[in-house]
């Protein structure tokens, strides 16, 4: 990777925090509706431009399979989006989880943006709900493979292409088992920006589970991304996302400009972000196994309590999902495993 | 004269010929139509050598002749968008319509639940839910059989390669219809569904998982047995039901893991999804042909 300041001086992006979306999963969904505010505003007046709000696991993700939330997507978006000054807020949604019933739901909360997931060699299934949201106007349209480094890039075009063919104006390149380093995102982020229209952007989620998330993010610019997720102090699945504040010190210093205050954005991961975590979100012994193992991140915490009921190791359990190549939303699967796995080693 | 009951199969795809496959080991269907949209279609041809009358011109290529062709039962295994259409055509030709399209225009019917009422009620049109829901509905209902359960979940996973572009282009109707069918059939005051699709090789065996919150503590003892004699009532129409691991119990969460091997006529083995859809809409139609031979129904046109 050749980077050089001069280079990327001057770039504009678009960074997304995610501390009130995929940082619900370390918090079990149990973030308050007014905490919610309260992050939000600081992160309006701090001028980060694009803020997600949702159940960890998208719109109708409240079930027994991956928690249920200490309030509904539409009570959170509804108290979120009347306060915003200048933020813009978006929403998740995953085929097979929400259904475009939520996404215009949404819609009438206010929402600027919504993101339509899919794991990355199944973008088709995105095509009734990307269609429905670019048929809504001034709705930003962003089509979100998951899991992207379990293919190789020329197959990831494949699939970013359907998805922008069903209507998304912004793919993004998802690394939510924070297993990719940064030659890995080089590598799919040059080809897509090589291959998609010009207008289309390109975005890069990371996670910090090899401590990689700010230089894939800077890899990921230096590829053609413009809209860059991280979330402040971390907050998100698994060893967390990007760490938001981080990345942002690290675009002032290279002339990146995010137009985010580095220094409310210190105040915000430390004052506020840090206070509310549960555990410490960092790179523990498991969170380190998924991105060596490539395991989706939210399964953390799943793997950790059945490891636990059940007398099993957490990262025994993780590289056996690893092995059997899961999928983002197979929460299910964890403690049917760790049942196969007690019983075969009598810990049951 | 054979003692069978004449059936005609729209859709000439995957679901229709493993469902043809099925239907030639019946005692009491006899399958005499093949109806598709594109004369290139394999599936009609594979029908056209089995023996069957085929056309490439939809339901309005097979109406003139149905009647004396002595159809009585007809399953539709196209999309849920043609389906009632196609379901008012061969209704007032006086055959009944089992429908394995999400469309849900008639009433839910999984087999292990309540077939015999569907059958009772003589309607001339059932929906058949959806695969997910064939999988995971009895389970619900085993649980909500012994005591009052208020949220009913089911999380289907399937392999990419068994989903075809009709799910993919419709993902919310499975999502939408398999969580009505929880609660309509299971007996949970409310239900959700969720479908995951896995492109893992080789293909997974499709596997399900059932949560159930129950109102009060569960009796461990009579679900446990309830699930286990619902899994055998199953077991008798799709082999490869298998119960993996559970009921776990957790507190009012009753949780219960599966696995659905399919017989692997037509279908590939790992596409249990599938298997279990064509598997119940044959035996719904079973009983249905069952009560025509015994002269307690007779399907006419509404």
């Amino acid at each position: 990777m050749r980077l050089s300041n001069v280079e990327l001086k001057g770039k504009k992006i678009t960074v997304h925090d995610m501390c009130l979306r995929d940082g619900m999963h370390p918090k079990q969904h149990q973030i308050t509706v007014n905490e919610m505010v309260t992050v939000a505003r600081a992160m309006d007046e701090a001028g980060v431009p694009l803020i997600e709000v949702t159940h960890g696991d998208g719109l109708g993700g409240a079930s027994v399979n991956y928690g249920f939330p200490a309030a509904s997507d539409e009570d959170y978006l509804t108290a979120v989006c009347k306060e915003m000054k200048q933020a813009k807020i978006s929403a998740l949604l995953l085929p097979g989880i929400g259904t475009v019933d939520h996404l215009k739901m949404a819609v009438d909360c206010g929402i600027s943006t919504i993101r339509v997931a899919t794991h990355c060699t199944e973008a088709d299934v995105s095509e009734q709900h990307l269609t429905m949201a670019a048929s809504i106007d001034h709705l930003d349209t962003v089509g979100f493979l998951m899991m992207a480094h379990m293919i190789e890039p020329e197959e990831l075009l494949v699939q970013l292409k359907m998805m922008e063919d069903f209507g998304a104006n912004c793919v993004y390149i998802t690394d939510s088992a924070g297993y990719m380093l940064p030659d890995d995102v080089t590598a799919r982020v040059a080809l897509a920006r090589a291959e998609l229209k010009p207008e289309t952007e390109i975005g890069f989620h990371g996670h910090h589970n090899l401590g990689m998330g700010v230089a894939n993010s800077i890899a990921a610019v230096a590829a053609g991304a413009n809209r860059i997720d991280g979330s402040m102090a971390g907050l998100g699945a698994g060893a967390g996302n990007t760490p938001l504040e981080v990345f942002i010190a690290v675009c002032d210093r290279m002339g990146i400009e995010t137009g985010v205050d580095t220094f409310k954005a210190m105040d915000i991961a430390e004052d506020l972000i840090v206070p509310m975590m549960d555990h410490m979100v960092r790179i523990d012994r498991d969170a380190l196994t998924l991105g060596y193992a490539g395991v989706y991140s939210s399964f953390l915490l799943f793997a950790k309590r059945s490891a636990e009921k059940y007398n099993l190791s957490s990262r025994d359990i993780l590289v056996e999902l690893g092995r059997r190549r899961t999928v983002g939303g197979q929460e299910d699967m964890i403690e049917d495993l760790a049942l196969d796995m007690a019983k075969e080693r009598g810990t049951i | 004269m054979s003692n069978k009951i004449k059936a005609a199969i729209i859709g000439p795809g995957n679901i229709g010929t493993d469902l043809l496959m099925k239907a030639q080991r019946s005692d009491v269907i006899e399958p005499v139509w093949m109806v598709g949209v594109d004369p290139e279609s394999p599936g009609l041809a594979r029908a056209a050598e089995m023996g069957l009358k085929t056309t490439a011109e939809g339901v309005d290529g097979m109406l003139p002749t149905m009647r004396e062709d002595g159809v009585q039962i007809c399953f539709d295994a196209t999309s849920a968008y043609v389906h009632a259409e196609n379901s008012r055509k061969v209704n007032e030709q006086g055959a009944v319509m089992i429908d394995l399209t999400p469309a849900a225009i008639g009433p839910f019917c999984v087999p292990p639940v309540n077939l015999a009422d569907a059958v009772a009620a003589k309607a001339m049109n059932v929906n058949m839910v959806t695969c997910g829901g064939q999988a995971t509905i009895p389970l619900v209902a085993a649980v909500s059989r012994v005591q009052d359960v208020t949220y009913g979940e089911i999380v289907a996973t399937v392999s990419s390669k068994s989903a075809g572009p009709g799910t993919r282009k419709n993902i919310d109707e499975f999502t939408r219809t398999t969580a009505k069918g929880i609660e309509v059939c299971g007996g949970a005051h409310t239900g959700k569904a969720i479908i995951i699709i896995n492109p893992a090789e080789p293909p997974l065996i499709m596997r399900d998982t059932v949560h159930c919150l129950t109102h009060d503590d569960p009796d461990q003892e009579a679900i446990t047995q309830s699930v286990h004699d619902m899994i055998a009532e199953v077991q008798k129409y799709v082999p490869g039901y298998t119960l993996k691991n559970g009921p776990v119990f957790d507190g009012k969460r009753v949780s219960i893991y599966m696995e659905v091997e399919g017989l692997g006529d037509f279908l590939p083995k790992y596409a249990g999804n599938l298997d279990i859809m064509t598997a119940a809409g044959l035996r719904t139609a079973e009983m249905y042909a069952e009560e025509i031979l015994a002269g307690k129904f007779s399907p006419a046109a509404a």
